[in-house]
C-alpha cells in the first residue's frame, strides 16, 4: 500500500527523510530549502526518527559536521541551497575524496550577486566537479524516489560516493504536487542497513582518515574516484532496477518523452521537463513530433548511452539553466557537444541559455526553438551554438 | 620515480589507512633538515627531551636516554632547547643534516 498526498516538493523530500531515518543530520537554513529541515527537525523533536539533528552556523559548518559523522560510521543527511552550497565548496571536495556516502538535497537556486532566491541550476554546476554523483528531479515525487535510491547508490561498495539530488527551487521545492508515498517499512527494507567498511568509531580496529598524500599518492586517489564514478552508472541502473520492480517506478539515467518518434529533440533538467513535455503533447495533436530527453544523471555523465539514443538525430537543443562566463556554452551543451563529437556522422547540436534567476520558460520559447530546429531541417538555415533567450534585449 | 610505490588498485579508496600504528612500518624521518647530536657526559638524564619529544624519536633503554633514532626525529629542535646540559653546556645540540648526508659530519 501506498499513500497518496498533496505536498511540496520540500515536504516529499522531509518525509523521505524521515524513511531513511539518518543516524545524523546538520541543519543550516536557506531559501528554497529550508523546509526540509523544518519539517525533518518535527519528526526529530516528535521522536519518530532517531537522527541527531546538528544545528551549526554555517554551511561549511554543516557540511564538515556531516563529514565526521559520515566518517564515524553514520548515514548522513542534509539539505542546502545556492549560497549555501557555495559555501560548503571546499567541504564536498573533502566528502567525496573521503569515499563518504553522503546524501544532499540540492533545492536549485540562483548564486549571488544580484541576490536572488528563486530558480536556477548555476549552484549545483559550480559543484559538477566536486566528485558527487549528481541526480536531477523533474516533480516532487522524483525528488523523493530519487532520495530513496540515492542511499542505495551512495553506500553501494563499488561505489562510496556522495550523492546531490537536485530539484527546481520554489517551482517543485515549494508548489504543490501529488507525491506517492511507500510505506515506512518498505523504504527501510529497500535502502537497508548502513554497515561501514571502515568507521572511525570502531576503537576495537583504530584507523586514519583524511591524510596527506603528496606527488607519490595523490593522483592515484583521485584515479579510484574516477573508476568508482565510472561504476557508480551501472549501479544507478541496478538500483532503478530493482525500484522497479518492487515498486512499479521506472527511473532511468534519462527519461524519453516522444523521443523515438522525432529527428528533433530537446534536452532539459529538472522542472523545465514539464513545460517541454506539455508542448509535446500540444505540437502532437497538431501532427508535429517534437522529442525530448531529460537527464536524470549528470555526474558521473552517461556519455556511451546519451551518444547511442543522440546519434540519429537531426538536429539537438539543450537547454542549459545556468551559463559558463566566458565558456562556448552553458555546462550542459558543452557536455553533449563534446561527447558527440568523434562521430563521424552527428546531428546538430547547439543550445540556450534560460530562465536564470526563476525567469520563467513559457510556451513561446519552446515554439521558437522548435521553430529553429524545423528550419533546420528543412532549410539547412543553422542557429547559433549557444545564446540567451526568455531575457529582453 | 615514483615507480615502485603501490597502484592505485592496491592501496585503500579515500586516503584511509585502514590500521593502526602504521609508522612503525615507516621511516618517517627522512625531510629532516637539522639534526639533534647528543653527547652523553653533558646529559643528567633529567628526561626533559624524552618528555618533550612530539615523535618517540627519543631512545630510553632501562630509565636511561641513550641516543635518538634517527629513522623517526624530525628535526624540529625541541629536546636541544630544552634540554639543561650540564654545567651549561647541553647533551643536545642541532646541527646541519646537510653534513651527516653528504658524510661530512663527524
Amino acid at each position: 500500500m501506498t499513500q497518496i498526498v498533496a505536498t511540496t516538493g520540500n515536504g516529499a523530500a522531509a518525509y523521505a527523510m524521515k524513511q531513511i531515518n539518518p543516524d545524523v543530520c546538520a541543519a543550516y537554513p536557506i531559501t528554497p530549502s529550508t523546509q526540509v529541515m523544518e519539517d525533518f527537525s518535527e519528526f526529530v523533536h516528535d521522536g519518530i526518527v532517531n537522527t541527531n539533528l546538528v544545528t551549526v552556523e554555517s554551511e561549511h559548518s554543516a557540511m564538515s559536521a556531516c563529514i565526521g559523522a559520515s566518517a564515524a560510521g553514520g548515514r548522513v543527511m542534509n539539505a542546502t541551497s545556492a549560497n549555501g552550497l557555495a559555501l560548503m565548496w571546499e567541504m564536498l571536495y573533502i566528502a567525496s575524496g573521503m569515499r563518504l556516502p553522503i546524501i544532499l538535497t540540492v533545492v536549485n537556486r540562483a548564486l549571488s550577486a544580484p541576490i536572488n532566491i528563486h530558480c536556477d541550476h548555476s549552484d549545483a554546476m559550480g559543484a559538477r566537479d566536486s566528485g558527487w554523483i549528481q541526480l536531477y528531479s523533474e516533480t516532487a515525487q522524483e525528488a523523493y524516489d530519487n532520495l530513496i535510491q540515492a542511499v542505495r547508490i551512495a553506500e553501494h561498495p563499488d561505489v562510496l560516493l556522495p550523492v546531490m539530488v537536485n530539484f527546481d527551487g520554489f517551482i517543485t521545492s515549494h508548489s504543490i504536487d501529488r507525491v506517492d508515498y511507500l510505506e515506512d517499512e518498505d523504504v527501510r527494507k529497500f535502502i537497508g542497513e548502513y554497515k561501514p567498511k571502515l568507521p572511525l568509531l570502531d576503537v576495537d580496529n583504530p584507523i586514519s582518515m583524511g591524510l596527506l598524500a603528496l606527488q607519490d599518492y595523490y593522483i592515484e586517489f583521485k584515479k579510484q574516484q574516477q573508476d568508482a564514478m565510472a561504476r557508480a552508472k551501472e549501479i544507478i541502473k541496478q538500483v532503478a532496477g530493482d525500484y522497479k520492480k518492487q515498486f512499479n517506478r521506472d527511473y532511468s539515467l534519462y527519461e524519453k518523452y516522444n523521443f523515438d518518434e522525432s529527428d528533433m529533440a530537446i534536452i532539459a533538467l529538472n522542472s523545465s521537463a514539464g513545460t517541454i513535455k506539455y508542448m509535446i503533447d500540444s505540437y502532437k495533436a497538431k501532427g508535429i513530433n517534437l522529442g525530448l530527453l531529460k537527464l536524470r544523471v549528470f555526474r558521473p555523465f552517461p556519455t556511451e548511452e546519451l551518444v547511442e539514443e543522440l546519434k540519429s538525430k537531426k538536429v539537438i537543443c539543450v537547454l542549459d539553466r545556468s551559463d559558463s562566463f566566458g565558456a562556448q556554452s552553458g555546462p550542459l551543451l558543452a557536455e553533449i557537444r563534446s561527447a558527440m563529437y568523434n562521430l563521424d556522422k552527428r546531428p546538430f547540436v547547439y543550445g540556450k541559455v534560460y530562465g536564470l534567476g526563476g525567469r520563467d520558460l513559457e510556451e513561446n520559447h519552446i515554439d521558437s526553438v522548435y521553430g529553429e530546429m524545423d528550419a533546420y531541417v528543412k532549410t539547412g538555415k543553422v542557429p547559433p551554438v549557444c545564446e540567451y533567450i526568455t531575457h529582453r534585449d | 620515480m615514483f615507480d615502485s610505490l603501490k597502484g592505485y588498485r592496491e592501496i585503500p579508496i579515500g586516503g584511509t589507512i585502514p590500521k593502526g600504528a602504521t609508522a612503525l612500518l615507516n621511516k618517517t624521518g627522512d625531510w629532516r633538515s637539522k639534526r639533534p647530536i647528543y653527547s652523553s657526559e653533558n646529559c643528567i638524564q633529567c628526561m626533559f627531551c624524552y618528555v618533550f619529544c612530539p615523535d618517540m624519536a627519543i631512545m630510553v633503554e632501562n630509565g636511561q636516554m641513550v641516543g635518538i633514532n634517527y629513522d623517526y626525529c624530525k628535526g624540529c629542535g625541541i629536546c636541544a632547547n630544552e634540554c639543561p646540559g650540564k654545567k651549561g653546556v647541553k647533551a643536545l645540540i642541532m646541527d646541519e643534516e646537510e653534513k651527516f648526508r653528504k658524510g661530512e659530519g663527524k
